[in-house]
C-alpha cells in the first residue's frame, strides 16, 4: 500500500513551470528517494507535499484517501535551508516547535531528552543555536522534525553540511526510523546515499518525473547485460573462446596475479551460456553481473531526456 | 487554539525577557519626562557667552548725539552676559572696526526722532544673527521707554494706565446634556494630557509596529517560518505574533505607569517632607507647566484633585484607541516584513504606514489649540489617524456618537487590513530574492488558495 501519492502535479510559477504532471507514488515503510538535477522542480514538489505552496492542478493522497489539512500533523518536514530562531536557546526552541506540532510541554520534554542523549548533546540545552556550529545546529533541527514521531517524513538533502561521522549517524538513524515503520521521502543529489538507504525513487528533470520505481527494478531495467569475470589464466585466452555474442571490453592484470575480464553479452544469452562458454578453459574464481550504480542511471536519464 | 497560545507566550517571553526590555522599562519613564520637559529646560536656558552692545543715539539730521546728553541713555537694564554702552556716533567705517577688531557683539542705532513717531525702525549692526531673545530684550525696552515718555508728555502717570488695567480669567462653561453649564477646569492640563496620550500611542504604534515587521523578517531569513507553517496557519502565525507583542507594549506601558506613580510616591513621601496639602484647583490651573520641581508637583497636585471616574474614561479609551491603533498598523508592518527579504528593502513600503502616523502628529498638535475643529475632528474619526488624533478630544468629552463611531470605523478597518495583510503574508514569507512590487503584491492579494 502506499502512503503517499501526489498525481498529476502541475505547478507554475509567474515566469516558468516548475513541475509538469508529475507523480510519486511512495510505498507505506520505504525510503523513497527524490532526485534530480539542481532546479528540476524538487523542493516545490515537496513544498506541495508540505501544503506550504498549492499545486495549480492534480491530487495528493495520504493513506488511500484524498490528503487533508489536518494531516500536515502527521508530517515531518526538514527543508532544505535549514532554520532555527539563532537568539532562541535550543532546548526552549525545540520545545516551542514540538508544541507546535502538537506535543505537549511535558513530552515533548520527555522526548526531547531522550534524543539529546542518544546525540550526547545534553549540554546544548541552554546554549544559543547562534553558539552552535552549522552542523550541531542541523542535529538539532533533525531532532526537532523527527521528534512528534511522524508517520511520513520529508528530508530536503538531509546529509548536507554534515561530515561523514555525523552524516553516517545520520543514515543509522534513517534506517532506524524505516525499521519502526516510518515512510520517508528524501531529496539528493548524493548518489551515494540513495544506494545505500533508498527502497524507490522518482528522478525529476526540467520539471517533469522522468523515472520512477523501485531501485531493484530500475537496475535491471537498465542494465547493459555486462558481467565481470576474475579468473586464473593466459592473457588472450578469453578472446579467442569468445563468438559473436559476447564482447570483450575489459581484461586486466589485477595486483594479486588474477585477471579481471568484462564481458557483454547479447539478448538472447543467459549469465549461464557465457560460464558454459568459459568454464573449460580457465579457473573462474569469482563471476557476478554488473548492474549499473544509480549514478549511471541518473546520467544516462538525464542526458537521454536532455536529447529527447 | 493550544498553538496559537504557544506562538503568542513565545513571542512575548522571549521579548520581555530581553536585557534592552528591561532597560527601556525602567529608563522609560525618566526618558519620557526628559522629552516633555526638555524642550521648555532648552528653552529657557541662557546663552552664557558676554556680550557687549554699544548704543548710539542720532539728531534728525543725522549728527551724533554725545553720550551725556543722549535722550535714550540708561534705557537698556544690564542683566547677566548683556550689557551695554552708550557711545558717541561713528561712521560705517568705525564701526566695522568695533565688530571685528574690538570686543562689541552689536551696535544699535537710534534716531532720537522716533519719540513723535507712530512706527519708527532701530538699526542693530551685528557679525552673527543675533537671537530672538536679544531683539526681543531691545524692542520692548524701546517700546516701554517711549510708551512711559509719551505719558509723562501727555501727564498721564503710568500708575494711572495700571489701575485702569484689568486681567481677565475666562472660564469657559459648557452647555451638560442635562441641561446644566459645567465649568471647565484646568483646560490647559486637559490639553496636555491629550497631546501626551496622542504622542504615547503614536510612538507605541512605530515602536512595536516596527517591532512586529522586524520579528516577521528575523523568521523569513532564518527560513524557520519553512518548519512552522508546517505546523501551524501563516495566520494564525501572523496574529500570534502581533498579539504576542501587543502584550509586551502593555506590559511596558503599565509598568511605565506603575513606576511614574511609584516614583512619584516616593519623592512626596520621602524627599518633600510637607503634608500633601489639597490645593485650589485655581493655583494648578493658572500654570501647568512651571519651572522644575515646584511646577512637576503643582502638576501632580492638580492631577491629583481630578475625579477618579476621569482617568477610569481616559485609561479605558486610551487602551482601546492604542491596541486597535497598534493592531491596525501591526497587520500593516507584519505584511511589509513578509514582502521584504531584509529590512533596507522596507523603505518603499513604508510611505502608506508612515504618512498617516505623521499626518496624525501633525494633526494631533492642532488638536491641542482647537480639540473640536472641523480638521480634527475628520481625523479622529478616519481609523488610520483616529488613534493619535482622538486622544486630544478625549479629554474634552467628546460626543458619545463621535466616539463609539470613531471606535467602530476602527475595528472595522483593523479586521479588513489584517485580513489583506494575511494574504499578503501568507505567500511573501516564502518568497525569497526578489524585488516585489506593489504589482506584484496585488497579485498575491488577489491569489486564492
Amino acid at each position: 500500500m502506499n502512503i503517499f501519492e501526489a498525481l498529476n502535479i502541475d505547478k507554475s510559477f509567474s515566469n516558468h513551470q516548475a513541475l509538469n504532471n508529475v507523480s510519486i507514488h511512495v510505498p507505506e515503510g520505504s525510503i523513497y528517494g527524490l532526485l534530480g538535477p539542481n532546479g528540476a522542480g524538487k523542493t516545490t514538489l515537496l513544498r506541495i507535499i508540505n501544503r506550504i505552496t498549492a499545486p495549480d492542478k492534480g491530487e495528493l493522497h495520504f493513506k488511500g484517501r484524498s490528503f487533508l489539512p489536518d494531516d500536515i500533523y502527521r508530517l515531518g518536514y526538514l527543508p532544505e535551508e535549514r532554520g532555527l530562531y539563532k537568539k532562541m536557546k535550543v532546548g526552549e526552541q525545540a520545545v516551542y516547535l514540538s508544541r507546535l506540532k502538537g506535543l505537549s510541554k511535558r513530552d515533548a520534554v520527555q522526548k526531547l531528552r531522550y534524543w539529546f542523549e542518544k546525540f550526547e548533546m545534553t549540554h546544548w540545552w541552554d546554549k544559543k543555536i547562534e553558539e552552535l556550529s552549522k552542523g550541531m545546529a542541523q542535529k538539532v533541527q533533525f531532532i526537532v522534525t523527527v521528534l512528534h514521531e511522524p508517520e511520513l517524513l520529508i528530508f530536503d538533502e538531509p546529509f548536507s553540511g554534515f561530515d561523514p561521522v555525523n552524516a553516517s549517524l545520520l543514515k543509522s538513524e534513517v534506517l532506524e526510523l524505516r525499521r519502526k515503520g516510518t515512510s520517508i521521502i528524501f531529496s539528493t543529489h548524493d548518489m551515494a546515499s540513495v544506494e545505500e538507504l533508498c527502497d524507490s525513487i522518482t528522478l525529476i528533470d526540467n520539471s517533469k518525473a522522468i523515472l520512477e520505481g523501485a531501485v531493484s527494478d530500475l537496475k535491471q531495467q537498465f542494465k547493459a547485460n555486462l558481467f565481470e569475470i576474475i579468473y586464473h589464466g593466459d592473457a588472450g585466452i578469453i578472446n579467442s573462446r569468445l563468438n559473436g555474442s559476447y564482447t570483450l571490453t575489459q581484461d586486466d592484470q589485477l595486483p594479486d596475479g588474477s585477471r579481471r575480464a568484462m564481458i557483454q553479452i547479447t539478448e538472447d544469452k543467459k549469465g549461464n551460456d557465457l560460464i558454459s562458454v568459459l568454464v573449460a578453459h580457465l579457473n573462474i574464481l569469482s563471476f557476478r553481473e554488473v548492474l549499473p550504480s544509480m549514478n549511471e542511471i541518473f546520467i544516462q536519464a538525464v542526458s537521454k531526456n536532455k536529447k529527447a | 487554539m493550544n498553538k496559537i497560545f504557544a506562538i503568542i507566550s513565545r513571542e512575548y517571553i522571549t521579548r520581555v525577557r530581553k536585557r534592552a526590555f528591561i532597560i527601556m522599562t525602567i529608563l522609560g519613564p525618566l526618558l519620557f519626562g526628559t522629552i516633555l520637559i526638555a524642550p521648555y529646560k532648552l528653552a529657557s536656558m541662557e546663552d552664557t557667552s558676554d556680550k557687549i552692545i554699544a548704543v548710539m543715539e542720532f539728531d534728525s539730521t543725522g549728527a551724533p548725539v554725545d553720550p551725556d546728553s543722549m535722550l535714550f541713555k540708561g534705557i537698556f537694564p544690564d542683566k547677566k552676559h548683556l550689557s551695554f554702552q552708550y557711545l558717541q556716533g561713528v561712521n560705517d567705517a568705525t564701526m566695522q572696526v568695533m565688530l571685528e577688531e574690538a570686543s562689541y557683539y552689536a551696535i544699535l542705532t537710534i534716531d532720537n526722532s522716533i519719540l513723535n513717531k507712530k512706527e519708527a525702525r532701530v538699526s542693530l549692526f551685528s557679525v552673527k544673527q543675533p537671537s530672538v531673545d536679544l531683539e526681543t530684550y531691545i524692542k520692548q525696552n524701546l517700546e516701554g521707554f517711549i510708551f512711559v515718555k509719551n505719558l509723562e508728555r501727555d501727564s498721564i502717570s503710568p500708575s494711572q494706565i495700571g489701575a485702569a488695567q484689568t486681567r481677565i480669567d475666562l472660564v469657559s462653561s459648557r452647555l451638560n446634556k442635562d441641561g446644566g453649564f459645567k465649568e471647565q477646569k484646568m483646560v490647559d492640563l486637559k490639553r496636555g494630557i491629550g497631546y501626551a496620550a496622542g504622542f504615547l500611542i503614536y510612538f507605541f504604534i512605530f515602536f512595536f509596529g516596527a517591532m512586529v515587521m522586524r520579528g516577521v523578517i528575523e523568521e523569513k531569513t532564518n527560513r524557520v517560518v519553512e518548519v512552522i507553517i508546517t505546523s501551524v496557519r501563516p495566520f494564525q502565525l501572523m496574529m500570534g505574533k502581533i498579539i504576542g507583542i501587543a502584550l509586551v507594549g502593555l506590559t511596558q506601558f503599565l509598568a511605565w505607569v506603575l513606576l511614574t506613580v511609584g516614583i512619584y510616591q516616593f519623592a512626596v513621601d520621602t524627599l518633600m517632607d510637607t503634608p500633601q496639602t489639597p490645593q485650589t484647583e485655581q493655583v494648578a490651573g493658572q500654570s501647568p507647566v512651571g519651572s522644575g520641581n515646584e511646577g512637576l508637583a503643582g502638576i501632580f497636585d492638580a492631577l491629583s484633585t481630578i475625579e477618579w471616574q476621569f482617568y477610569v474614561y481616559l485609561l479605558g479609551t486610551f487602551l482601546f484607541y492604542f491596541l486597535f491603533g497598534y493592531l491596525l498598523y501591526g497587520a500593516m508592518f507584519g505584511a511589509i516584513g513578509s514582502a521584504v527579504d531584509s529590512e533596507t528593502d522596507t523603505q518603499q513600503f513604508m510611505l502608506p504606514v508612515t504618512i498617516p502616523l505623521i499626518l496624525s502628529i501633525i494633526v494631533l498638535v492642532q488638536a491641542i489649540t482647537n480639540p473640536e475643529g472641523q480638521l480634527v475632528y475628520w481625523f479622529s474619526i478616519i481609523p488610520f489617524t483616529s488613534p493619535v488624533v482622538m486622544m486630544a478630544r478625549i479629554p474634552f468629552h467628546p460626543p458619545v456618537a463621535d466616539i463609539i463611531l470613531s471606535m467602530v470605523l476602527l475595528v472595522i478597518t483593523f479586521l479588513a487590513m489584517t485580513w489583506l495583510a494575511g494574504k499578503i503574508y501568507r505567500t511573501g514569507i516564502l518568497m525569497y530574492g526578489k524585488k516585489v512590487s506593489y504589482r506584484e503584491i496585488l497579485k498575491w492579494i488577489r491569489f486564492k488558495n
